[in-house]
């Protein structure tokens, strides 16, 4: 497989990275490279083969609904780049 | 039958679905211990979790499973004893994780159905494609600032369920009807409260036309719709609007629209333009969630009696119209309000003052059966006598209206004012004597064949005895008196 | 008095007990032994002031009888790990700055035994790497970097207008300096952690494993390292890079340390469910040295091509130490082993890529301003994020993305099932299994950066282990060619840490590894 520049641009979209133009060429190798790297994949006959959901052993288990968090507003605010009037601020947005 | 819409070049077929967010009702958030308290102060309950600060994980609340299951049994629905939690991806500013967890291939209810009772009595059944649970997110709030948006992550976490329908409804008093009695059965599960005012049930309302029998047509999906009546109206809206593109010679675009409740149009939303490309994959943070058979049972064996079993036991057993049974159910509350009342008594009775004087009075005073002033052993009560001629009915409205405004009961009213009913004849023959005596004339025209003035002489006698006379009494009387 | 350094955890422990030493003097001589260390840049918060209050609360704490098993053993720890008001960064720029409010699951069960934090170390930026050269703050060296001592008159440098008039009369002030002929990487991505506990900075430290982070590392700086079976530690409070795959673990000098501070790190948590609810076996009591009858298998697929002979040759070493305590080498096939690489290169960067989502300027951490929301958003996450962590998100958002997620995540997944199902067939012919930990020594900073699968081929060994959740240890064998270490790695079922722990012990004695590196050496 091999990523072209297109490519890379709407990765770096949905991943909200700004990848200048510049770059796109370079970083488009580079991520060729891994995915034909990760390719021998395909060698591996998986045929009915269920994929791993997790490793652990047990069942999910449930916690009671009981209110045991929340109220720390100051913590929660306390590392924000910008807040006011307990919000967080962000620039604004157009629906 | 389809129901179609007459266009300028022919005839159009409606197709809706609707996917419907119902906030379960629970003490604490899916995945944390923070509070879903409704009007707290911004980002008071909100946790470590909720704010996705780093390392933080999610553990699921077991009632908020629990509401979910029941949900779906009480939708008929197929339970999945094993569901799997995936995360959607996109940044938002009020979506803390950059993901909302959700169930995307493997939800833990499947296939159900609702049956919609439509005003004329008709019904007709609606299928239910999957009922998943997922996290809701922030609330973004625009108008705080000029240049700014605030965000507040109160709601972060809060559980809902999505309930699909599958795109069977061709009417927007389908689609009314249908989140009408979705809202009932939630409602009667105690699963959500169904509030749409503030926002624990949202609609999210796909719209598509098309030529009768041929192949659908491309949909919309304008988001959030916040009531019953703007999803009626938004699906109308979107039916002319779409009629109109395609009739001028235009195509549909597939996109997501926002309900405008200021111009009451629908418009395309920009910030949600983009291509989506959420890439679910299963939650690393979770396990699948395996149910137990035995669990699921116990659920099913609590489940209340819901409204169309209700309607169908009323109108057997209570020999009332499909009509009046559909409208006493459309509420729990209201259900049982008329059960208590029509306990023991004349059903027929009991329905016709529960839906007519009950529910105009508790209308005008724009209050719910739970706020009703005259409680349902009160109303009984004043049926009671009723029917033991204690009073006679007009004076039962009378008492009635006494009992909305003070909440006493109609026994303790009757005394008060002394309306006790007269049933003694001699009283009434007293008073009937007396109005014939003042009204020789109409006598002799009654007499001469004018049998009209029969109501006459029972309103002159009605009147001498402040209406307390029974009326019964008053016609036997007076028919013998004037035969005379 | 002795150089409190050099003791082990259990040492210390004992000497404290005995009351030959406070924890209060045994933290102050690892204090100076972190700023005498800073050439290596292992630390990148050191909490002295911390350290010393820990300490004498240990110290009271053992006066009234109440010491917990790593009571007053001053620890480093990985700054992966949130810590209660002070900085956690992932040794990311993006974090920087960060102070949790709260503590992780595993430093505060550290903390209630009784240990002390020095600070908090260096790591490959968001644990993705190999070298720890993917760090904002910089590479950690390893302290096994070949150097020499100069002298130098300190004075003569000060410089300056006045020093030349000044210099006719002042004395020489000669300095001792470590002068590097070659900086080489502490391997990653606990690299600080293991630059720290090598160096004799700290008595062990934390670390995390996602496909070899607390095990490479372990081997390339001569130490201990262990990760437990995926579920054995919490995760929460852990800064997660790829959460089906993470696991935190001790990195210790010693087998029998590793056993202690394991066995304080693990335990259930009802905060993180994938936490496994099982009883925490006394570890240290498994280190009887008894291995007689135990199948050790040795898997063919480890031999790799162009693994240096002298890896191979350590490695037949090691299978005869372990014969000849008793134990039965037998032959095993993990044929997927080949594919483990490529499956953990889509698997966690797939994770990293939605688990960093939350690195968004919005509630913590760097904020570089747009003209709009987006435009903050891509802003923040270019100059927040490093080049290796923004490849990963993109490669790990490419192969989750519409059209390629059958081809590649699921398939992966898929992959990983057949990778867990060879150890499930391998075990039921043998209890551990021995392999090489890493296919070669450290290797020197700058180098692999600009190849990214030359670094990740570093994993080879670690990786399958990681992706089957199985725990590995890695155990110091012995000095290569080049005077450089190099570690054996021993896996085990799930939740049998206690064989492992067992087997490596025996491992480590039979090895009788104790040379220190350079630059403890030359410190005296």
């Amino acid at each position: 497989m091999s990523l072209d520049k297109a490519t890379v641009a709407k990765i770096a979209h949905l991943a909200r990275i700004k990848v200048p133009e510049a770059d796109q060429e370079h970083l488009a190798g580079e991520l060729s490279n891994i995915l034909n790297f990760v390719e021998q994949l395909n060698e591996v006959d998986t045929v009915g083969v269920q994929p791993m959901t997790s490793v652990a052993p047990h069942k999910l288990r449930r916690r009671p609904d009981a209110v045991t968090d929340g109220g720390v507003r100051d913590a929660v605010l306390s590392n924000a780049p910008e807040t006011a009037e307990g919000f967080f601020v962000v620039p604004k947005v157009v629906e | 039958m389809t129901k179609l819409i007459q266009g300028e070049t022919g005839d159009w077929e409606v197709v809706i679905g609707l996917e419907v967010h119902a906030q379960i009702i629970s003490n604490a958030k899916l995945f944390s211990g923070a509070s879903t308290l409704f009007g707290s102060e911004p980002n008071t309950q909100v946790s470590f979790v909720d704010a996705a600060f780093p390392g933080m994980l999610p553990v699921i609340n077991e009632v908020c499973v629990e509401q979910a299951v029941r949900t779906g049994l009480g939708l008929k629905a197929q339970i999945n004893l094993y569901s799997v939690f995936d995360r959607k991806n996109y940044f938002y500013a009020d979506l803390p994780s950059g993901y909302q967890i959700s169930q995307f291939q493997q939800p833990v209810v499947g296939k159900g159905e609702i049956v919609l009772d439509m005003p004329d009595g008709s019904s007709r059944t609606v299928g239910v494609t999957r009922l998943h649970l997922e996290m809701d997110a922030g609330k973004s709030v625009h108008d705080l600032h000029p240049s700014r948006t605030y965000v507040d992550l109160n709601r972060s976490g809060v559980a809902l369920m999505e309930i699909v329908s599958e795109p069977d409804m061709r009417t927007s008093e389908e689609a009314a009807a249908y989140v009408r009695k979705l809202r009932a059965i939630l409602r009667y599960l105690g699963t959500c409260d169904g509030n749409m005012e503030e926002g624990s049930m949202r609609c999210d309302v796909n719209v598509s036309v098309r030529r009768p029998g041929g192949p659908l047509g491309t949909r919309t999906e304008t988001k959030n719709v916040n009531s019953i009546r703007y999803v009626q109206m938004a699906i109308d809206y979107e039916v002319q609007r779409q009629i109109e593109v395609l009739e001028g010679g235009g195509s549909i675009v597939q996109e997501t629209r926002l309900w405008d409740t200021t111009k009451f149009v629908t418009r395309s939303m920009r910030s949600k333009e983009e291509a989506h490309d959420y890439r679910y994959f299963p939650d690393p943070d979770l396990l699948p969630l395996e149910l137990e058979q035995s669990w699921v049972d116990a659920i099913k064996a609590t489940l209340p009696e819901l409204p169309d079993d209700k309607k169908a036991r009323f109108i057997a057993d209570y020999k009332l119209s499909a009509y009046d049974a559909g409208v006493l159910v459309a509420e729990r509350a209201s259900a049982d309000f008329y059960e208590t009342v029509a306990k023991g008594r004349d059903p027929k009775l009991a329905a016709n003052w529960t839906m007519g004087e009950l529910f105009g009075a508790l209308n005008k005073q724009g209050k719910g059966i739970e706020q009703s002033p005259v409680s349902a052993e009160n109303l009984g009560g004043l049926i009671d006598l009723i029917s033991d001629n204690t009073i006679s009915g007009r004076i039962a409205k009378d008492v009635f209206a006494e009992m909305v405004e003070t909440g006493k009961p109609a026994a303790l009213i009757v005394e008060e004012k002394g309306l006790r009913q007269v049933t003694d004849t001699g009283a009434i023959d007293t008073a009937i004597e007396g109005v014939l005596a003042a009204n020789p004339d109409k006598v002799a025209e009654f007499k001469g064949g004018k049998e009209k003035l029969f109501g006459f002489f029972v309103g002159q006698v009605m009147k001498q005895t402040q209406g307390k006379a029974n009326p019964a009494l008053v016609n036997e009387i007076l028919t013998r008196k004037l035969k005379d | 008095m002795t150089d409190l350094t050099k003791l082990s955890m259990t040492e210390a422990l004992a000497g404290m007990a005995k009351g030959e030493f406070t924890s209060v003097e045994l933290t102050e001589a690892h204090v100076r032994a972190v700023e005498a260390s800073r050439p290596l840049n292992a630390f990148i918060t050191e909490t002295p002031d911390q350290a010393l209050a820990m300490a004498s609360r240990a110290d009271a704490a053992r006066a009234k009888g109440e010491a917990g098993s790593m009571n007053g053993l001053p620890i480093a720890v990985k700054d992966l790990f949130c810590t209660a008001g002070f900085q956690t960064t992932a040794g990311s720029h993006i974090l920087e700055g960060f102070k949790p409010p709260y503590e992780s699951t595993v430093t505060a069960n550290l903390w209630r035994d009784g240990a002390v934090m020095l600070g908090k170390v260096n790591l490959d930026e968001f644990a993705m790497g190999s070298s720890n050269m993917t760090s904002h703050f910089g590479p950690v060296v390893s302290p096994w970097s070949p150097g020499t001592l100069v002298q130098r008159d300190a004075g003569a440098e000060e410089g300056g207008f006045l020093s030349e008039l000044t210099a006719a009369v002042r004395q020489p002030h000669p300095v001792q300096e470590w002068q590097w002929t070659r900086k080489l990487v502490p391997g990653g991505s606990s690299g600080g952690s293991a630059a720290a506990v090598a160096a004799r900075c700290a008595m062990a430290a934390t670390g995390t494993d996602t496909g070899g982070s607390i095990r490479q590392p372990a081997s390339f700086v001569g130490i201990v390292g262990i990760k437990p079976t995926y579920g054995r530690c919490s995760r929460w409070g852990i800064v997660a890079f790829a959460s089906s795959l993470d696991q935190a673990g001790p990195m210790t000098r010693t087998v029998d340390d590793a056993a202690l501070m394991l066995g304080s790190m693990c335990g259930f948590d009802p905060k993180d469910s994938t936490s496994v609810d099982m009883a925490v076996p006394d570890f240290r009591a498994a280190l009887t040295g008894d291995i007689r009858g135990l199948k050790v298998g040795i898997p063919k697929e480890y031999r790799v091509d162009g693994m240096p002979a002298e890896i191979e040759k350590l490695w037949r070493q090691g299978i005869d130490w372990l014969k000849s305590a008793g134990a039965e080498p037998v032959e095993i096939s993990l044929p997927h082993t080949k594919y483990a690489l490529a499956t953990y290169y889509i698997v966690a960067p797939a994770e990293c890529s939605s688990n960093l989502a939350r690195y968004d300027g919005v509630r913590f951490g760097l904020r570089v301003e747009g003209k709009d929301l987006k435009e903050m958003y891509e802003n923040t996450r270019a100059e927040g994020f490093g080049e290796e962590v923004k490849r990963r998100i993109m490669i790990g958002t490419y192969v989750l993305s519409a059209g390629y997620y059958d081809a590649y995540y699921l398939k992966a997944q898929q992959v990983r099932t057949r990778i867990a199902q060879d150890f499930e067939e391998a075990y039921k012919l043998c209890d551990v299994i021995l392999t090489p930990t890493a296919p070669s020594t450290a290797f020197a900073i700058g180098e692999k950066m600009d190849d990214p699968i030359a670094m990740y081929l570093n994993d080879v060994f670690t990786v399958p282990a990681s992706l089957a959740g199985l725990p590995g240890i890695s155990v110091p064998a012995g000095l290569a060619s080049d005077g450089l270490p190099l570690g054996l790695q021993i896996l085990g079922r799930p939740f049998d840490e206690a064989t492992v722990l067992k087997v490596a012990g025996v491992l480590e004695q039979a090895a009788d590894f104790n040379t220190l590196p350079p630059f403890v050496a030359a410190r005296g």
